[in-house]
Formats: structure tokens, sequence, C-alpha cells
């Protein structure tokens, strides 16, 4: 059944046995997320107080672990209500469609290497779709609705305001996280994410730049080679900043926080919500940032590869099931701190400065670095000289780039076209 | 780069010392002045210091200070002198915590501690009587259920405003000259405060200058 995806647990069939272990990972991996949601939530927490000179949550178990825990505990127990002008139905289903692509989207993720349960060959991995990336930009558009149909069924004008600046929030980010992902599908030429993180495997520490936010590509050594290498690296840079700023917009992060910006829409899109249906938002709020984080770890770094620990065996519990957990928890803890940097950093932008950055910048950045690296990967099989073929592309591109730029118009010019259309519309001019 | 400067002051300042404490289990020490809660003072010999004057309850600008003077009982006298407080209520939804009433009091019975972390659930609570006022037999302040403190943080009634006009006279602005107290005596004078122990004659000069209104 090859439909089922590329684990060796289905290769001769699927019997009770398979899917007690289907169900484990599946429960484990759930369990997992929550308690990563509570410990990144306290961790946050630390870090941003300790940025502020302060000291954080401390009361709640030791240095304050249990603070999620008791926030949760206590959301459980709130009374819930409902707007009497609101949708009922919506609106109870808006939280789930909000945790549930938060939860299936790390599905994706390879957390561990080819490991033995039951007596049975499996991937730490939940499911392996061929589709793989797809599937994250599946998920993260479905997760999308939740915030929209939440703030469309609250029958309220603040979430219904926050409702309507995610959809435009997300379709604008969403074009910059697909375009960058690119950069790494050119390469390991397969949607599918063990495969990516198989051709980033461990062979010693000359593998680092075998991760794929380096490029190499094997070959015989030569000065255009080594020319084409340079300038992948720094395309796949570039596509690895602009992923994580698209993430970052994706997933509401701050300094994209526009869809609850406290200061403007009370509580964005759940500002009718209470009790666990907020908690739900929230969990799957920041699920989505560990998704993310995962995301980044699996296509750029080379997700749970690592160097194994010498002093153990080679094919011991340890390093085949605890190392590579270890070196995928170290990466993503390390684009989790650097969220918390950014929230304890940056102000939230301006809507208009959010739309700006987007659409007068990282998209057409992207589709720059997707055409640039397009004719390089082109260039480097065919053997064309990258010194003439790459700067043409760019300026060929810039030169694109710069008429659209001046048919944009400057701050403070007249702009045209909108005052044609408001007076169609009956405005004033 | 000015608008990316931001990550490092806050890379930056997570090597700061933390500003905050740990508060409940850890206090810093208190200003010198502090006024918290009031305590009823009693002299050495166990006598309450209040005669039921009400004038604190006069000088209150809250009006949250109840008193009502009873004559003492012959055989059984709580003050030493004809009348004592026979009730006496301070509202602490309505104090402001001014120190007026300490200023006023002629017989340095009513002082402020540096007590203030209360959390009381009901108006009833929140309305200290005189059995919670008055200093115990040990001359400590009596911790109700809802405060928050322990030890020796009631150490310190506040000797700085009784130093500052002691008597409800501005004739001993700036001198230690307070009447002796139960469980600590003769309170030693605080920083920056200046202690003089006058004689007989001073004593009589000092007296014969309030009498005549004279500013010392």
């Amino acid at each position: 059944m090859p439909w089922l995806a590329i684990d060796p647990l289905f290769y001769d069939g699927v019997d009770a046995v398979d899917v007690a272990v289907v169900i484990v990972k599946t429960v484990a991996v759930f369990a997992m997320l929550l308690v990563g949601v509570m410990f990144y939530v306290w961790f946050m927490r630390k870090v941003i107080a300790v940025m502020q000179v302060r000291v954080g949550p401390k009361r709640a178990g030791p240095f304050g672990v249990l603070q999620t825990f008791a926030d949760g505990t206590k959301l459980f127990f709130k009374e819930q209500s409902i707007p009497d002008a609101a949708d009922s139905t919506v609106f109870r289903l808006a939280p789930y469609l909000s945790i549930m692509p938060a939860f299936l989207a790390f599905a994706i993720v390879p957390i561990g290497g080819e490991v033995w349960i039951f007596g049975r060959q499996t991937t730490l991995q939940l499911a392996d779709p061929p589709i793989g990336i797809l599937f994250l930009l599946m998920m993260s558009g479905i997760g999308a609705y939740g915030v929209l149909l939440a703030g469309w069924a609250s029958g309220s004008k603040y979430p219904l305001l926050g409702s309507v600046r995610a959809s435009a929030q997300l379709l604008s980010y969403e074009a910059v996280m697909g375009l960058s992902i690119v950069t790494v599908l050119v390469r390991s030429n397969t949607l599918q994410t063990s495969s990516i993180v198989a051709q980033q495997e461990w062979t010693g520490w000359a593998s680092i730049i075998d991760w794929f936010m380096f490029w190499q590509q094997p070959g015989e050594a030569s000065p255009a080679r080594t020319v084409g290498i340079v300038l992948m690296s720094v395309l796949t840079f570039a596509g690895l900043a602009l992923f994580l700023v698209a993430a970052l917009g994706e997933t509401n992060h701050p300094p994209f926080d526009l869809v609850e910006a406290e200061q403007e829409l009370v509580g964005g899109f759940h500002t009718e919500y209470t009790g666990i249906r907020f908690g739900i938002f929230f969990l799957a709020e920041f699920m989505n940032y560990i998704t993310m984080s995962a995301i980044v770890v699996t296509l750029f770094l080379g997700g749970p590869a690592g160097p194994p620990l010498g002093i153990a065996p080679e094919n011991g519990v340890i390093n085949v099931w605890l190392m590579p957990m270890f070196w995928f928890a170290i990466k993503v803890l390390f684009f989790l701190f650097c969220t918390v940097w950014v929230r304890a950093s940056l102000p939230r932008l301006r809507y208009d400065q959010l739309m700006n950055l987007s659409w007068k910048f990282l998209i057409e950045g992207s589709f720059l670095l997707v055409m640039v690296l397009g004719v390089a990967v082109v260039g480097l099989t065919l053997g064309w000289n990258l010194w003439l073929v790459v700067p043409a592309s760019i300026a060929a591109a810039l030169v694109v780039y710069g008429l659209l730029w001046l048919c944009v118009p400057r701050p403070g010019e007249r702009d045209e076209w909108s005052e044609l259309a408001m007076a169609e519309a009956g405005g004033e001019g | 780069m000015g608008r990316f400067s931001g990550f490092g002051i806050t890379f930056g300042s997570m090597f700061e010392a933390k500003v905050t404490g740990d508060y409940p289990k850890t206090k810093r020490p208190k200003p010198e002045r502090l006024h918290g809660r009031h305590v009823l003072n009693r002299y050495e010999d166990g006598m309450e210091k209040c005669i039921g004057c009400e004038l604190c309850a006069g000088v209150c600008p809250a009006k949250c200070i109840y008193v009502r003077g009873a004559d003492n009982p012959p055989d059984a006298p709580v003050s030493p002198g004809e009348r004592y407080g026979f009730v006496y209520e301070i509202n602490y939804l309505r104090c402001i915590h001014c120190d007026l009433c300490v200023e006023a009091c002629p017989t340095e019975a009513i002082t402020e501690s540096k007590l203030f972390e209360f959390s009381f659930t009901n108006r009833q609570d929140a309305i200290y009587t005189k059995a919670e006022l008055v200093v115990d037999d040990q001359g400590r302040a009596r911790r109700q259920p809802w405060e928050l403190w322990e030890g020796h943080e009631d150490d310190h009634t506040s000797a700085w405003m009784r130093a500052t006009s002691p008597s409800g006279n501005a004739a001993f602005t700036g001198r230690v000259n307070w009447s002796s107290e139960l469980g600590f005596g003769t309170r030693p004078a605080e920083p920056r405060q200046h202690v003089e122990v006058p004689d007989a004659e001073g004593i009589a000069a000092r007296v014969d200058a309030i009498h005549h209104g004279e500013d010392d």
C-alpha cells in the first residue's frame, strides 16, 4: 500500500500490532506536544522576564514550571459563555478547527531515526506522507479557518475585525512561506519530510555543511563549482530568513500579532471566548510555534541529525532513541528561544507596515530568490557560466521589480487608481 | 540596523541583576518613615496609653477613627489618667495613613507600625477594634489571620513620627523624647534622629514653653 506512506511498519501489510504501534505513537506525540506547550509557555514567560530584568513565574512548582498547568486547570473550570449574537455551532467548532491542524502539522515532523517498538521497525514520526511539506501548508491553511470562523461566528465587531485581519495576513505570509520552502525542495527533489531529513544525515562534523541551510552538491571540485556553492549557500540562507519571517507571520507571532492586537481589538478573534475554548486557541497558537520551529529544523537543519554519544554503544537505546531526539529538541529549542527573543524585542507592526512588508518586499524577494535559485541549479547541472547567468537573472528580476515599484504610489502622492475606484463606488474622490 | 538594536538590549539585559525579588519569602527593609497600620501602645506597667480624648478622631481627614472615652474603673484602672479609650475603632477601608492621628495624640498612645500587608475579605475585618489594635502583653502588635507578616517585622512602630512631634507639640520637633513602652522600654533613637535626655530643669523649661505657646 504505497499510499500509506513509506514507513517500514507497513511493508508487510497491516495487523493489530501495527495499529497499536500507530496508536501509541499518536498518543505519545499528542502528549509530547501538550507538555511541550506547557513548558514552552513557561519558558517564554521566564525568558521574557529575565530579559525585562524580572524574575517571572516561580510559585507554582519548582521554578514555576507548573504555572501553565495551573492556568490551564483554571481555564477548564471557568464558565463558558456564548454571545447571543453568535452562530452557536460555528462558535463551538472554531477552536477545534484551530487546534487540530496545529497538532496534525506536527505529525509529518521526524523527531528521531528508525526504532523498534513491539518488535516492529518504525520511524519516530507519526505520519510520513509523500506529500509531506504540502501537508504542512494545507494544515496551516485550515488553521486560518479556525481564526477566521471564530471571529465571524462571535457576532461581535472586534472579533470580526480580527478575523478579517487574519484572512489577509495569513494569505500574504503563506505565499512567502511556500516560496521560501522551494529553496529546500529544489535541492531535496522530494516533498517527503523523512527523505528531506535523510539527505541531511549525520556522518561527521563535516555533514553540518550538508544541511540544507548550506548548499553542497557532490561533483568535481572546480572554481566555478565553488562559486556556485557559495552562491547557493547565500540563497538558501536568504530562504531560511524568509521562511522564519513568514513563519512568524503565519503563526500570528509578535511582531505580527495584528489578529489579536490587544491595544486595538480587545482580544481580536478570541474576544468572546471564555474558559477552555479560549484555552484551546491559546494552546493551538503555541503549538503552532513549536510546529513551525520543528519544520524549520526539519527543512534546514537536518532534523534529528547530530553527533551520537561516543561512549554509548552504537546501536544501543541511547544512540538510537535518545540522541536523535536530543539533537532535535536542542535545535527546536534554539528556534523557540529566538521566537521569545523576537517577542521581547520588537514592537507590533502597524497593519499597513505588515502588508507592505509582505507584498512589497517579502513576496518579491522570495520570487527573486526562487528564480535565481532555479537558474543557478540548472546552471550548475548544465555547466553554464554562473558568473554571467546569475547576475543577468538578478538584473532582469530587478528591472521587473523596478517597473512594479514605479507603479506603486509613494506616500503623499496622488493615487489616481484608488481615487478612480472610490469615485466609481460613489465615495468622495 | 537601528530598528534591530532592540535585540541587543533584550539580550544584554538577560545578564543584569534582577530588579524584582523573592517577595513574600524575603522582604526588603522598609523605609524608615513608612506608615503602616496602627497600634495602640501601653506603658511598661501594662497600662494603656490611650485616654479617650478623641483628638485622633477629630484630626482624622478620612474620618476613619471612632473613639468613645469612659471613666476609669477605680478598682481596676485601664489607663493611668482619669479616662480611657472605651471604644477604639479604625476603618482601614478609609484610612489614608497620613499619620495625623499620631501627631495629634497627647500621650503617644497611637502610632503607626510598618505593617501594611493585609488581605481582608470582608468589611468587618477591615474595621480594627481595640482588641486588635492594642499591643499584646509583650508589647507587640497582634497579628490578624489576614495579615502577612511574621517575626520581627513589627519591631518599628513609627518612632520617626513620634520624634518629629512628640506629644503633638512642635516644640519637640527633631528630638527623641517619648515615653517608654511595654516590652521595649524607651526606644533608642533611629538613624539621623537627635537624642536628648533632658534633666529636670530642661523638662520644666520645656513644659513652660508649651504652656506659653512659645516655640523652642
